[in-house]
């Protein structure tokens, strides 16, 4: 018969949901703005998110004007945010995020229900599956997302197969088919649907061209084969609607299957609270200050948006650490806000709301890939600001303040890519 | 058969039970709509549904009676309605009423139709663990259960039969073939050759748990006039998934079902008749089974069950497609019956019909999952989370009665690595588990069965015949 216990009820000013580099940058921002009683949730029986399993370097150029490694860059806040005596939970996992604030918390200690002040979301992203873009085929062993894949080589020694073909050019899947190839295994092909890869020019060039690993741009995977263990793949050209022809298809024997087919922010926790989510994006709406719809619940790093590099996370997430810190000491001002729209060519931007008070820093990412590409923020017709780059890339997150004295007086904002 | 005293093994080529047709299909417990009255399908379809509250709660697996909606979209669907009624209630179908479009929007807001056929009996129950559940329970009651052994030969001897196995040779009195899949080669094995299925691969997709508001009961349209297929349909699972299909297809090769360009389209195009604001971005997974049909491609009306004694003490269950699995209970006690005739069965006094189940994480209210905690911090260690499936659980599955240490045995026993992320996060916890406490090797951690590694070794194994340069 099992006893019957009481759920763990704490109150607690700040609690920050996730403890890889955008819940570490939040909490020890908070810390540094006075928030004394604060936890971290994490699920894993680390810290650090995803970072341990990226073994290879070029994190921390635009903090530390370094290129650490994962392990290396997830260490130094780590470390401060030991010294800081930061508390956190490992192996626990928000389950619920009430209306009223209720953070419901399963960890091996207990079933905890957190009443929190504010709380920051910071649960990072998962990726696109097989199930998700629905590759026809068998269901053999063999196939897994890139970032599984990199997180059984990298923590767990685990060889994932010999002969790999790599669908989708994202950075984790350029990053791991190189990974792959200093293992000792053959990448066959890492195949690309869009014309261009989806990865960072960096990426493109470190990890496939000085390997000599074949990029098939505009191509897709279209058929998986085998019972047991994958036995080959199917790939086909497609046309410009993306769609796959079959001329020219062909079969490559392969024993393995790794997908980089895009990541998805982790927000099913919020679903159940009155958080709304921005379809473009996959994370919440935010305003300057990365407060959500609900009053008092901020989000950052990759359950906001997907960042292509990790010290933005940071960066966003020490804002975010801030803004819930004055939130709960009562200064945040509340001011009549304008929504930021998304024009032509722009896949996304954030905040999705401003109020016209401060500079502010906006980040967005265009739809195609161009030179010589001018993007330009308006008032209705006015044009408030152009700013010109020599190469924009949708794998590229674009980075332009906005000046208070440029936005003082607008009604209206929209930016666009312009012709 | 395991209430008697008699000593029964069970037979079973794969790595686990519920491997074949019973693990992929849409999991309904009809009502006995579509069967020609006085057929096998009809009266064993709704005898076997009668027993599956009792058998269901006893063997403690979730079901719920979630109710079905058979739609006219057009004037002569209608008609169809009509008809669909009529067999039922001569099926001794009870309850069925055909409700107007108005009222079918009521409780089904997003299904627009001129009328609907309401079966309010008709239920949902996960397939692959009402077979898990009946097998560990047969288990419990002294029956022997053989996984990975195929059957290769059988022979009529004096005593009765002798079976060659991959495991083994075993002499029995009486065979019952439910070999599903294979029934028909099992069957020619003994010289009955009469038989052929025509394996039909049904295609599924599966919408994420968040779409759960979108239809309260089964949603199914007129059948369309092919033999023995009721046409794609959306059916909830218990769990808040929507699944979409099954598409009909003849293949010719039983094995490896796999998924098609052409029917993933097809399923598209029909849940969206269905239900036109379908979020087809929410598609998490596509999978496919094969039904065991006896009815050749060309023929026009369904044949029935054959659930027969063929040779003295054979006793052959054949094309057993849908409604096999709300049939499943009252074909078990027919062929008791028939079993019956031919030896005297007494029954056992301390047969145990109950069968205990870990208790799911997720399924139990907060209060109790912190009693759950307490009594078991394994039960705070989330293993998957889309799914709130906890180490406790995935440690129980991996002790399962049969040894089958797979992924999918974890997959089917607690739903971890069903949900959105298809595994992804808890396939490394899955093998860390597997690793650490059962010892097993990275090479031998396989996906379903025995030939389905996972990996190819451990890292720097591939490089160990590299020169040094």
């Amino acid at each position: 018969m099992i006893k019957l216990s009481d759920i763990l009820f704490r109150e607690v000013a700040l609690v920050i949901i996730g403890g890889g580099p955008a819940g570490l940058a939040a909490a020890i921002s908070a810390k540094k703005n006075g928030i004394r009683d604060l936890i971290i949730i994490e699920r894993n029986d680390w810290l650090g998110g995803i970072l341990p399993q990226c073994i290879h370097d070029g994190f921390g150029i635009e903090i530390f004007d370094e290129a650490l490694t994962g392990p290396e860059y997830a260490q130094r806040f780590i470390d401060e945010l030991n010294l800081l005596e930061i508390p956190y939970m490992l192996n626990s996992m928000a389950l619920e995020i009430t209306l009223d604030k209720n953070v419901y918390v399963a960890s091996p200690e207990g079933l905890f229900c957190f009443k929190a002040k504010a709380i920051i979301l910071a649960m990072g992203c998962r990726e696109r599956t097989r199930g998700q873009i629905c590759i026809p085929g068998t269901r053999p062993a063999g196939i897994y997302t890139a970032g599984v894949a990199q997180n059984l080589i990298n923590l767990k020694n685990m060889m994932v197969g010999k002969n790999i073909v790599i669908l989708g050019s994202g950075d984790v899947g350029m990053i791991m088919a190189r990974r792959l190839t200093l293992e000792g295994a053959k990448v066959h092909a890492v195949v690309e649907i869009l014309p261009h890869t989806n990865g960072l020019p960096r990426n493109h060039q470190q990890c496939l061209i000085d390997y000599e690993i074949p990029l098939l741009l505009s191509h897709t995977v279209t058929e998986i084969q085998g019972r047991n263990r994958v036995n080959s793949v199917t790939i086909s050209p497609v046309n410009k609607e993306l769609e796959s022809i079959k001329l020219n298809q062909r079969k490559i024997t392969c024993d393995t299957l790794l997908l980089s087919v895009g990541l998805i922010p982790e927000n099913e926790l919020i679903k159940t609270s009155n958080v709304t989510l921005n379809p473009a994006t996959g994370g919440a709406f935010v305003d300057e200050n990365l407060e959500t719809s609900v009053s008092g619940v901020f989000a950052c790093g990759n359950v906001l948006h997907v960042h292509d590099v990790v010290d933005f996370v940071t960066l966003e997430a020490e804002r975010a650490g801030k803004s819930a810190s004055l939130y709960i000491f009562g200064k945040q001002t509340k001011s009549k806000r304008i929504r930021v729209e998304a024009g032509s060519g722009i896949r996304y931007i954030l905040p999705n709301f401003i109020s016209k008070k401060t500079d502010i820093e906006m980040s967005l990412r265009v739809k195609h890939p161009g030179e010589q590409v001018s993007i330009g923020f308006f008032d209705g017709k006015k044009l408030l600001q152009t700013k010109k780059f020599r190469k924009v890339h949708p794998a590229q997150m674009i980075k332009i303040k906005l000046k208070e004295s440029e936005t003082r007086a607008i009604k209206t904002l929209k930016v666009r890519v312009l012709q | 058969m395991s209430k008697y005293k008699v000593k029964i093994i069970l037979i079973e080529k794969e790595n686990d039970v519920s491997y074949g047709v019973s693990k992929s299909n849409s999991g309904v417990l009809h009502t006995g709509l579509y069967y020609p009255p006085g057929s096998l399908k009809a009266k064993l379809c709704v005898e076997g549904r009668l027993m599956f509250p009792k058998l269901a709660t006893q063997l403690n697996v979730p079901y719920k009676l979630c109710g079905k909606h058979v739609i006219a979209r057009t004037e002569d669907e209608c008609k169809d309605l009509e008809n669909l009624k009529n067999v039922g209630e001569n099926n001794g179908v009870k309850g069925l009423k055909i409700i107007s479009g108005e009222e079918l929007k009521k409780q089904e807001p997003n299904i627009d139709a001129i009328s609907a056929l309401y079966s309010p009996v008709a239920g949902i129950i996960p397939p692959y663990l009402f077979t898990i559940a009946s097998a560990e329970n047969a288990l419990e009651n002294g029956v022997k259960i053989l996984v990975n052994t195929k059957v290769l030969d059988i022979k009529e001897v004096d005593s009765g039969y002798k079976l060659k196995t991959t495991k083994g040779v075993f002499h029995s009195t009486i065979i019952v073939n439910s070999a599903g899949l294979y029934a028909d080669r099992i069957s020619a094995m003994i010289g009955l050759d009469k038989y052929k299925l025509y394996p039909c691969r049904g295609e599924y997709l599966l919408l994420d748990k968040n779409c759960s508001s979108l239809i309260n009961s089964m949603i199914y349209p007129v059948p369309p006039k092919v033999a023995g297929v009721l046409g794609v349909h959306l059916t909830p699972t218990l769990e808040g998934n929507i699944l979409i299909g099954p598409t009909a297809e003849f293949i010719c090769n039983r094995e490896a079902p796999a998924t098609t360009k052409e029917k993933i389209k097809q399923l598209i195009d029909g849940a969206k008749q269905l239900l036109p604001k379908i979020p087809l971005n929410q598609i998490i997974y596509a999978f496919s089974g094969v039904r065991s049909k006896i009815t050749p491609p060309e023929e026009k009306d369904s044949r029935d069950f054959i659930i027969q004694e063929d040779l003295r003490n054979f006793f052959n269950l054949i094309g057993i497609e849908s409604p096999g699995l709300t049939s499943a209970p009252a074909i078990a006690k027919m062929v008791v019956q028939m079993i019956e005739q031919n030896i005297d069965l007494t029954e056992k006094v301390d047969f145990n019909p109950r069968r205990r189940r870990t208790i799911p994480f997720h399924d139990v209210s907060r209060m109790e999952q912190a009693s759950l905690i307490s009594s078991d911090p394994s039960y705070g260690e989330i293993v998957c989370r889309c799914e709130h499936v906890s180490k406790r659980e995935v440690m129980d599955a991996l002790n399962n009665t049969f040894s089958s240490r797979t992924i999918s045995a974890v997959k089917y026993r607690t739903r971890a690595g069903m949900g959105r992320c298809n595994g992804g996060f808890c396939l490394p916890k899955i093998v860390d588990i597997l690793q650490r406490e059962f010892g097993i090797l990275p090479e031998k951690i396989n996906l379903k069965n025995l030939d389905s590694p996972l990996f190819v070794g451990t890292t720097k194994g591939l490089r160990q015949d590299d020169k040094i340069e």
